[in-house]
Parts: C-alpha cells; structure tokens; sequence
C-alpha cells in the first residue's frame, strides 16, 4: 500500500497533467514557449508579494501571472523584439521575486518549493485547487477549441468566420496563467514549461490531427506523472524533475521512433 | 453581369461608402467607395503598398475603419482565401481535418468538396507535406464549403507559377460558374484580370478608376498606374513597380 501523501500527490500530478496537455499544445503550436516561461517566473513575484500582504498564495500567483501575461501581450510589437522582450519580462519577474523575498522579516520562504515544486508536500485543500482549476480550464478549452483553433492556424481566416482572434488569444492566456497558478506546487516554477512543451511535443511524433495531438499529449503526461513519481519514491530523486525526466524519454522514444519510420 | 440562373438578381453583398482606414497616421485607404453584387467577379489590381490586403482586411472584418461606412449583407457566408497560410510544422493537420475546421462535413463531402476543386485523392495527407498548387486548391476547398455566397481572395495565387496560377483561376471560374458564387480578389496577374472580371478596381490608396475591364484598361489613370506596355493586346504584363505617379498618398505608404 502507498503512502497517503504518494496517494495526493499522484493525484495532482494526473490534474496538472491534464491541464497542460490542451495547454502545452497551443503553446507549441503558437510558438508561446518563452511566453509561458515569462508567466511562470512571474509567479514568483506574485508568490513573494501575497506573503507580503498575506494573500492566498493561488491568488496571488494568478495575479501575477494574469499581470505578465497581459502586460507582455500588451508591449510585444511596439519597438523591442518578442524575445527580448519575453527575456527581459522572464528575468524581471524571477529577480523581483526574489528580492521582494528577501524583504520579508519573520517569513521564511521555501525557495526550493517553489522553484522546483513540492508534490509531496501537496494537502487535500491543494489537491481542491488543482483540480477546481484544471475542470475550469479544460471547460474553458473545450467551449473553445474550434476558434482557439483557426485563430492559431491564421488571423484573417478567423475574421472571416466570425471569430475574434483577439479574444480567443485573451481567453488562451487566461488560461495558461490559472494552469501555471495551479501548476507551480507540482513541478515548481522552473519547470513548468517543461511539463507544458515535452508532453506536447512527443506527441506531435505520432499525431495527424490537433484533437489526436492533445490526447496523446494527455495520455504522455498521465503517464510520466505516476512513473515520475513512482521513480522519484523507490530511489528517492525530487519528485518534479522526475517526472519531467520520464517525459523527456518519451520525447526521445517517439523522436528516434519517428525518424526511423522516415529514414 | 451574368449569372447561373439566366436572370439578373442585384443582390448588394458588399458595400463600402467614404471609407477610409488609417494605421496610426498613415492613411493607408481613403474615401473607397465601392459595392459587390451577387454573382460577380470584382479584381482588384493596384502596386504595392496600395492598401490591397488593408482593404480586404477590413472588408472581412480584421481592421477597423476609422470613417466612412461599410455594409455587409447580413450574415453573408465568406469563403476566404489568404495570401498566405503557414501550417507550423508543430501543428498536426490532415487535409480532411483542414476541411472540416469551421463546419462539420462527412467523409463524402470532403470528397467532393476536394474534386470540385481539382485536388482529388489528398484527402488524408499531411498539410505540411503538400505542394504550393495542392496547398491552394485545398484552400479553396475549404472556402467553398458551406456554399459561401462571396470568395474572398488575398493574392491567392502568388506562391504559384505561372501554369499553376492559370489552372488555379481556371479552377475558380468554373467553380463561379457551377456554384454562382461572387468573387473578390486581389491580383497582380492583370492577363488574368482582365479576362475574367466583370469589375476592376485600381486602387493607389484611393480608387483610381474601376469599371468593366474594357473600359479601365483605356482609362488614363488605368495607364497612369501601370505604364502603357499594357495597350491593346492584355497580354502579359510585367509589372512596373517605379512608375511615376503623382499622388499623395504613394509616399507614405511605404512604411505601412
């Protein structure tokens, strides 16, 4: 029999998983990578800031990353290049973080937790807050696949349907920034881009359509959630890289499996 | 005009008035007036930077205009074909997927929409791995679904040469004709203009002159735009991007 708090965090980890896995494809498709970088290390600032003011920590995370998400949709095409501006934004985010941190007398921070995740750590209310989030989001996604979808594949195209690309975008980055909030105790906030774009992009190896695409991507984080785990408790490794180890095997299998097929 | 049924209807599909649309300064249209029929192919030609693709943008909804009036027939169903529609490679994508992204079709009608088109047999091929010619005629197959009653086109053509770009307007008559759909398109191929538009419209920011394609082509401000070498025969022209033209509007349309 499993330990109880194995059993919990087995559970949130099936929940972030599936949550990124819808997530993790828009981002690689809509080559978001460093967006959804720049969210996540915004969290920090976000994590640092609630203990200041004693927020709950979820909101406050959301916030913060709701805040970059949009201010960082706001700037980007007016002067800087998007990646330097996503570095620039990334960066600020996790070295404000810090230094907030820093300022807080009588809290100690967890930095650790934070910045790589602290699953087993994970308590009933957390479990109540991955998955409230992630049931919201995958509704959120679901309600809006099909516009989400042609506004990524061409803006005009969307127009032409009726769509507004500009709030589909909006509605995409809500709910990355909730999917990040929810996220940062299970993979921590480092690694949370990695949860979103190694599933994703294993298994564009072995899908012909995006709905085939977000299964597998699903059906790839489920899986390397229970064995990371399962790793990480027999040989005592930290549980988040684990799991993001797993995934990256599966992201080397169906790689090699894909150019041998083609070669 | 003429029209699949024998008998004229003038229905207005699209109608603009004084339009006008500016990015931030720059007035890329100004004072555009012109209208669409039911049934009708309208060209529009112009050199580059003439606010082509801003005004099919805002005709489909993608810019506002910042003065004038535009009138769209009340749920009028668009097949739209973009200038250019990159697939990231990341993105999985069947052709029947493709057909399928903004209506619901079954297997026979993808069939059917992919003959109609000239695109026969790609049915579960991968997007990325088409030709540029199969690429467009899939695009056009999935802008005739759902029997549009107007097909946008934004330089449809340009990834194409010449034989393929011949083939793929031939592709689009017949399916104006079978399916007495209008047309709107933006084209630097002025051969194929001219013979296949009940309208022309020069544009240079404003509208130069529009017309039948007889008459614009003897239209001063038609010679204005785009040189003389085009007298006479409409054969194939080779368009003159340094031509002079004395407009206002021509210099600051270059940042645009």
């Amino acid at each position: 029999m499993l330990p109880d708090f194995l059993i919990r965090a087995t559970i949130a980890g099936l929940g972030v998983a599936i949550i990124a896995a819808p997530l993790g494809c828009f981002v690689v498709w809509r080559r978001m990578a460093y967006f959804g970088e720049a969210t996540a290390h915004a969290a920090l600032l976000g994590i640092a800031l609630s203990l200041a003011i004693e927020m709950p920590i979820f909101a406050g995370t959301l916030l913060a990353a709701l805040l970059m998400a949009f201010t960082v949709s706001q700037l980007s095409g007016r002067g800087l290049a998007s990646d330097t501006l996503l570095g620039v934004s990334a960066h600020a985010g996790l070295a404000l973080g810090l230094v907030v941190a820093s300022f807080l007398s009588g809290v100690r921070i967890d930095l650790m937790a934070y910045l790589f995740g602290d699953i087993l750590a994970v308590s009933i209310d957390d479990l109540y807050t991955i998955w409230i989030g992630a049931i919201f989001v995958l509704l959120l996604v679901y309600w809006r696949w099909s516009p989400m979808l042609v506004s990524t594949l061409n803006e005009e195209l969307a127009y032409s349907n009726g769509i507004n690309p500009k709030r589909e975008k909006l509605i995409l980055t809500i709910a990355l920034a909730i999917t990040v909030a929810v996220s940062i105790k299970v993979v921590g906030l480092l690694l949370i881009s990695a949860l979103l774009i190694i599933p994703a992009a294993a298994a564009r190896n072995i899908s012909n359509t995006p709905e085939f695409m977000v299964i597998s991507t699903a059906v790839v984080g489920l899986v390397s959630a229970i064995t990371g785990l399962q790793f990480s408790y027999f040989f005592n490794t930290p549980p988040g890289p684990s799991i993001v180890c797993v995934s990256l095997t599966f992201f080397l299998i169906l790689s090699t499996k894909k150019l041998w097929t083609i070669g | 005009m003429q029209h699949l049924f024998g008998t004229v209807i003038n229905v207005t599909l699209i109608a603009t008035k004084d339009l006008t649309v500016k990015y931030g300064q720059n007035v890329v249209l100004k004072n555009i007036s012109l209208d669409v029929q039911a049934g009708e192919i309208v060209t529009i030609v112009g050199p580059n930077g003439s606010g082509k693709t801003s005004l099919v943008k805002t005709i489909i909804g993608a810019l506002t205009p910042d003065s004038g009036s535009l009138h769209i027939k009340k749920n009028l169903r668009i097949g739209y074909i973009p200038q250019r529609l990159n697939i990231d490679h990341t993105l999985p994508m069947t052709v029947q997927r493709f057909l399928n992204l903004t209506q619901v079709l079954d297997n026979q009608q993808c069939l059917d929409a992919l003959n109609v088109a000239g695109a026969p047999g790609l049915l579960k091929a991968q997007m990325s791995n088409l030709s540029g010619g199969q690429f467009q005629k899939v695009l056009l197959a999935r802008a005739l679904q759902g029997d549009p009653e107007i097909l946008i086109m934004d330089e449809a053509t340009q990834s194409l040469d010449q034989a393929g770009s011949a083939d793929f307007y031939k592709q689009i008559e017949t399916v104006r004709d079978k399916k007495g759909c209008a047309v709107l398109m933006i084209s630097h191929e002025l051969h194929v203009v001219m013979s296949a538009s009940d309208k022309v419209i020069c544009l240079n920011g404003h509208i130069c002159c529009s017309g039948a394609p007889e008459a614009v082509a003897i239209m001063p401000e038609y010679h204005d735009l785009f040189g003389t070498g085009t007298d006479g025969t409409l054969a194939l022209y080779r368009h003159n991007h340094d031509h002079k033209h004395d407009d206002h509007l021509h210099s600051t349309e270059e940042t645009s």
